[in-house]
């Protein structure tokens, strides 16, 4: 497949969050700010990026009855990995995140592209296609974060711009919902699809 | 190559080895990376002791149970040239609108708090974060408070605690970890403990 297509599909055509709606769980827990949504983007793209590798390259290997339980297990390794890798050497990411790290082992993302990319391409393929989706995951969150943190805290990034607390609401979990369906609507009619 | 066929043998000596694969790499990677998580969480109780006494040359360890008695608290007494300068208490809540926080509160010697810098939370981001001193100078009103003359609660809750605005449930639940560490205080420091033998 097009190499060119792919990245294009992994940050656009097939949003992981605005059109493919995979993986919500991380995207309304974490978004309270822009920087908790980057950092989780990027701890997942690093997880689906590791997890496509491996899985195609052991995919001939894997018989067809165990090859969710064996996928399963590539990617909670991998999890595991960033979350050791993380307390160790990024422990102020680690206070944020922490709690969520986990949660990137089910989430549906990882192995939907496990499943549906990785185990039938070859390995540049999925290469490039875990790093679109994780690229398009990572943007997604951070505009929701950012979205939330602008209107919620009256900052981005941890920079504050307005005194005074914000709309609540949207520090907390109904102000994710209504970000993301705002978000999602404005996003399908930019790329054309409503 | 092709496919491997989906026997019994072939899928029990692939799960064998993606599992065994896997617990390989985590052990290596968990032996590389253990060093520095406990360096970095020793590295942030010191620098959390040394934010909430004054300045100090030596520190003496205790444990000590609450009078509500559920877990110990970790009293560390800090000497300066052997004279006793302030206690840094590391307490406890489990009323946290997400349950857990910890907390280091200093004391000086006749009781009042010197300061108090939050350790570990979940709180909502934005609303109960606020405890954080680098989000809000809210826990600095806790600085020279006298809990002998004052009373370590929450306004509304007939004491001298200012709230914060929408996270009363954090607010109040910071004062339950301040008002464990100093009643434990209270019972335990005795007149030994002013003057550090060698």
């Amino acid at each position: 497949m097009n190499k060119i297509k792919i990245i294009t599909r992994g940050l656009i055509t097939d949003n992981p969050v605005f059109v493919l709606l995979l993986g919500l769980c991380p995207v309304l827990g974490v978004t309270t700010s822009a920087y908790n949504g980057f950092g989780m983007g990027v701890a997942t793209t690093f997880v689906l990026f590791m997890s496509n590798l491996v899985v195609s390259l052991i995919k001939n290997f894997i018989p067809n009855k165990v090859r969710i339980p064996s996928f399963i297990v590539i990617i909670a390794s991998f999890v595991t990995i960033v979350q050791l890798v993380m307390e160790a050497y990024l422990p102020d990411l680690f206070d944020a995140l922490g709690l969520f790290i986990p949660l990137i082992v089910v989430n549906c993302l990882v192995l939907g592209r496990s499943e549906a990319f990785a185990s039938k391409n070859d390995t540049f393929s999925a290469l490039t296609d875990g790093l679109a989706m994780g690229m398009g995951f990572t943007m997604a969150l951070t505009a929701l974060g950012g979205l939330r943190e602008i209107l919620g805290s009256y900052s981005i990034f941890g920079y504050s711009f307005l005194e005074g607390d914000g709309m609540l609401v949207f520090v907390l979990a109904p102000g994710a919902f209504i970000g993301l369906g705002y978000l999602t609507a404005i996003f399908l009619k930019i790329i054309g699809q409503r | 190559m092709a496919k491997r066929e989906s026997t019994f043998a072939n899928m029990l000596l692939t799960l064998l080895m993606v599992t065994a694969v896997a617990a390989f790499t985590l052990s290596m990677i968990y032996n590389i990376t253990k060093e520095p998580i406990e360096q970095g969480r020793y590295e942030r109780k010191q620098a959390a002791i040394s934010f909430v006494v004054p300045e100090f040359d030596e520190l003496l360890t205790k444990f000590f149970m609450p009078p509500d008695g559920r877990d110990s608290l970790e009293f560390n007494f800090a000497y300066k040239e052997g004279e006793l300068v302030g206690i840094a208490v590391q307490t406890y809540t489990t009323m946290g609108f997400s349950g857990y926080i910890s907390a280091m509160v200093g004391f000086y010697p006749d009781k009042r708090i010197y300061d108090v810098v939050h350790l570990q939370h979940a709180e909502t981001p934005g609303l109960g974060d606020k405890i954080e001193k680098d989000r809000s100078d809210w826990s600095n009103q806790f600085r020279n408070f006298d809990p002998s003359k004052k009373t370590i609660k929450l306004k509304q809750d007939q004491g001298d605690v200012d709230g914060i605005a929408a996270a009363t449930i954090t607010a109040r639940a910071y004062c339950d970890a301040i008002n464990r560490a100093y009643i434990t205080l209270k019972e335990n420091l005795d007149e030994e403990y002013f003057v550090l033998n060698e």
